[in-house]
């Protein structure tokens, strides 16, 4: 009892230091640069002038304080330990760099990471895609993706504990308890342990991914669909086009924008792929990846911050691409408005 | 035309049962784990969560009773007892009514031969019917009976400190109980993690969408030097890895000295789910009708004033939108939790101990199952309820932006 107590007190002082603060400095400067008003009624000075030009730092300042300090700080700080020894203290330059390069880990973990970047968003899109042409001919659809989209809700852990127990394997002369092996056994296959088979034991983790993104994807290509105008399907119709022409060459072309904003997203859902293969294998039998390695080292021999911060440092650069895209496209809306 | 109708129809027959099959495949793995949560701890690593629905076949050990339960009447010594019930290690004794004796023997009692059962050779442990009573060549008999009720009787006392063992085969109906839930919440410690986990999650929701609408405000509605390329900084810091910021905070926490509390893991996922937060409050309330803020103003409403008053209630939709996917976010989070809180009963969220439990008891899925099904089972309450909010957020969010 005493804990629940303990976390409402917190949560009432957390929110409730906030909103003191909104509410405190507005009405502070609302007092202190109030408008003067002269003997004859009218507002006398600048005072409002400049009490409306403070504000709107009032209103921004803790989002840029919060930005700076968890977010473009650590960044570049993190970038800056890259080229330091373990514990920050000598500048070692690109030791850790060629640390990294050489390491066979890391090797492996380049080697899944890129294998990760092309499968899952490739079967989460496509998956996602069919998914949504399917359902919205049918009456039940919405039904079918309500459940195609429901595991976006559960946790990368609690993903990993249902797929662990989908793979479970016992002796070839146990009966099996878990689905696949059962699956293998009722058409005369051997059991096999999947999460040790190395190279397919990745697929097998990269499946808990799709499952969960698939209803992302579907839920935007959906909508995206719904947004193809009836008259360029009836134009093909007229023309001839069987359905699956027209699916190519009239629905993919028209939704394209969105296709490539699914498959960005997951993109980068992937480089930054964690929870799943430390609560699967840990990166054990050849399944490493880098924000694993990455974790590993920010801990490992209390911490070598250099390396941690050389691949941290890595995935960014491989998301920047990503960030300059999206950065030009929102400027581009900006015009458009 | 005939033809064409009747491919028409083929297709669309073919169309629905490959959804079909697409629905079946993605239920199924959660479907298992909330069968399974729900079965007896021993059917569950023995047989597959599939059958929980038709009786099962077990094959158990058993154990009469030692020398010491003896009683004696006309020179016959006689042991009694249920050789169904289980001892568990707290030395509670219960029986589950459902269970019956389908055969038994093997151990102590004469055995016909070897039978395989479950992989493993094991003699003649389908000699015996229930009711049977077999007779040994000492002159002892044993009579066990469906219900697992057995007469073990002697012409001489009994002497032996261990009951003698046997074999047997048990018919296990389908039974569901929420004993494993009651062991997790309990024993392993799964309650604490529970609202641990909501003591992250509410403050960690709240805050960022406070703070993010008046940013929001801010850069739609009010006037300042550099708004424009401050938002293109937020616009970026949409897609920064979180691993970028780890290191630096946690050498910041622990100098400042709140590493391993709530408000620091509160802070942190603030942090983290601001650019986002700033990004779709922005494209809403930048979206709302100029008049409105300009007629407020002539009115004398300062931007504070418009904001509480008029922007905030007009933006309900948007809020709940991000407080949806925050809330999602936060609750499901291992990688911020595992670095900014501590491992103890007082601070371990749901998926930290989750992934513990993964470790030390690989083996245990009436453990796993339950905590599991537990961690999820609020994501997914709010998931059905507000779908529609959620995939109105994930529209606005993605389709324009980042």
């Amino acid at each position: 009892m005493d804990r629940v107590i303990n976390a409402f007190l917190g949560i009432v002082i957390g929110v409730g230091a906030m909103l003191l603060y909104y509410f405190g400095t507005n009405w502070v400067i609302d007092r202190v640069l109030a408008d003067k008003i002269g003997p004859d009624g009218a507002i006398v000075g600048k005072r409002g002038e400049l009490r409306e030009r403070i504000r709107p730092w009032l209103f921004i300042a803790p989002a840029v304080f919060l930005l700076v300090l968890f977010l473009v700080y650590p960044a570049v700080q993190t970038v800056y330990l890259g080229f330091f020894n373990a514990r920050g203290t000598e500048f070692v330059g690109l030791a850790n760099y060629e640390w990294a390069f050489n390491d066979p880990g890391f090797q492996l973990a380049i080697r899944n990471n890129l294998l990760w970047l092309i499968v899952v968003p490739l079967f989460s899109t496509a998956l996602g895609l069919i998914i949504a042409v399917l359902a919205d001919r049918v009456r039940w659809g919405q039904f079918a993706k309500s459940l195609v989209f429901m595991p976006m809700a559960i946790s990368f852990v609690g993903a990993s504990v249902i797929w662990k127990f989908m793979y479970d394997f016992r002796g070839p002369d146990q009966p099996q308890i878990g689905v696949l092996n059962a699956l293998v056994v009722s058409l005369g296959g051997e059991p096999q342990a999947w999460l040790t088979l190395p190279l397919v034991n990745n697929l097998f983790l990269m499946v808990i991914l799709i499952w969960i993104q698939t209803g992302f994807a579907m839920v935007l290509l959906s909508a995206a669909l719904r947004g193809v105008p009836d008259e360029t399907l009836e134009a093909a119709r007229i023309d001839g086009a069987n359905e699956v022409q027209i699916f190519f060459q009239v629905m993919i072309p028209q939704i394209m924008g969105t296709i490539v904003v699914v498959w960005t997203t997951i993109t980068i859902v992937v480089l930054k792929i964690f929870d799943i293969v430390l609560a699967m294998t840990n990166g054990q039998w050849q399944t490493e990846v880098l924000a694993n390695i990455m974790y590993d080292w920010m801990f490992r021999g209390g911490g070598d911050y250099g390396r941690s911060g050389v691949i941290a440092t890595i995935i960014m650069i491989a998301v920047i691409p990503i960030m300059v895209w999206n950065i030009r496209r929102f400027r581009q809306e900006e015009m458009e408005r | 035309m005939s033809a064409v109708l009747k491919n028409f129809s083929l297709g669309a027959l073919l169309s629905r049962l490959a959804l079909l099959m697409i629905v079946v495949a993605w239920t199924i793995p959660t479907l298992g784990l909330f069968v399974s949560s729900l079965r007896d701890r021993d059917l569950l690593s023995t047989t597959g969560w599939w059958t929980a629905f038709q009786t099962n076949l077990r094959f158990e050990q058993a154990r009469t009773n030692a020398a010491d339960v003896q009683t004696e009447s006309d020179g016959v010594y006689t042991i009694t007892g249920n050789a169904l019930e289980v001892t568990n290690d707290d030395g509670e004794v219960t029986l589950n009514p459902t269970k019956s004796i389908r055969s038994f023997g093997g151990g102590f009692l004469p055995a016909s031969g070897t039978e395989t059962y479950a992989g493993n050779e094991q003699p003649g442990i389908r000699d015996y019917a229930p009711g049977t009573t077999v007779t040994l060549e000492n002159g002892e008999t044993f009579t066990l009976n469906a219900d697992g009720t057995y007469t073990y009787t002697s012409p001489v006392p009994f002497d032996m400190e261990r009951g003698r063992r046997f074999f047997v085969v048990t018919n296990n109906p389908p039974s569901f109980s929420l004993r494993n839930y009651q062991d997790v919440l309990s024993a392993e410690g799964v309650a604490d993690s529970f609202i641990n986990t909501f003591t992250v999650t509410i403050p960690a929701t709240i805050i960022p969408i406070a703070v993010a609408a008046f940013a929001a405000y801010a850069f739609s509605w009010m006037e300042f030097p550099g708004r424009r390329w401050m938002f293109y900084v937020v616009v970026a810091l949409i897609v920064v890895p979180l691993q970028m910021s780890l290191i630096p905070l946690l050498r910041i926490y622990n100098e400042i000295g709140i590493a391993k509390t709530y408000p620091g893991i509160w802070l942190a996922h603030t942090g983290f789910g601001l650019p986002m937060a700033i990004y779709l409050l922005r494209n809403y309330i930048g979206g709302l009708p100029r008049e409105i803020i300009e007629s407020a103003k002539i009115d004398g409403a300062s931007h504070f004033q418009i904001f509480m008053r008029l922007v905030l209630p007009l933006s309900v939709p948007a809020l709940a939108s991000f407080a949806i996917f925050q809330f999602l976010w936060v609750w499901n989070d291992l990688l911020v939790a595992l670095v900014f809180l501590g491992k103890d009963a007082e601070q371990i969220v749901l998926t930290s101990k989750l992934r513990e439990l993964l470790g030390s008891r690989a083996e245990n899925w009436e453990i796993l199952t339950a905590s599991a099904f537990v961690s999820i089972i609020v994501p997914l309450v709010v998931f059905f309820s507000l779908q529609r909010y959620f995939v109105r957020g994930l529209l606005a969010g993605s389709v324009k932006g980042g």
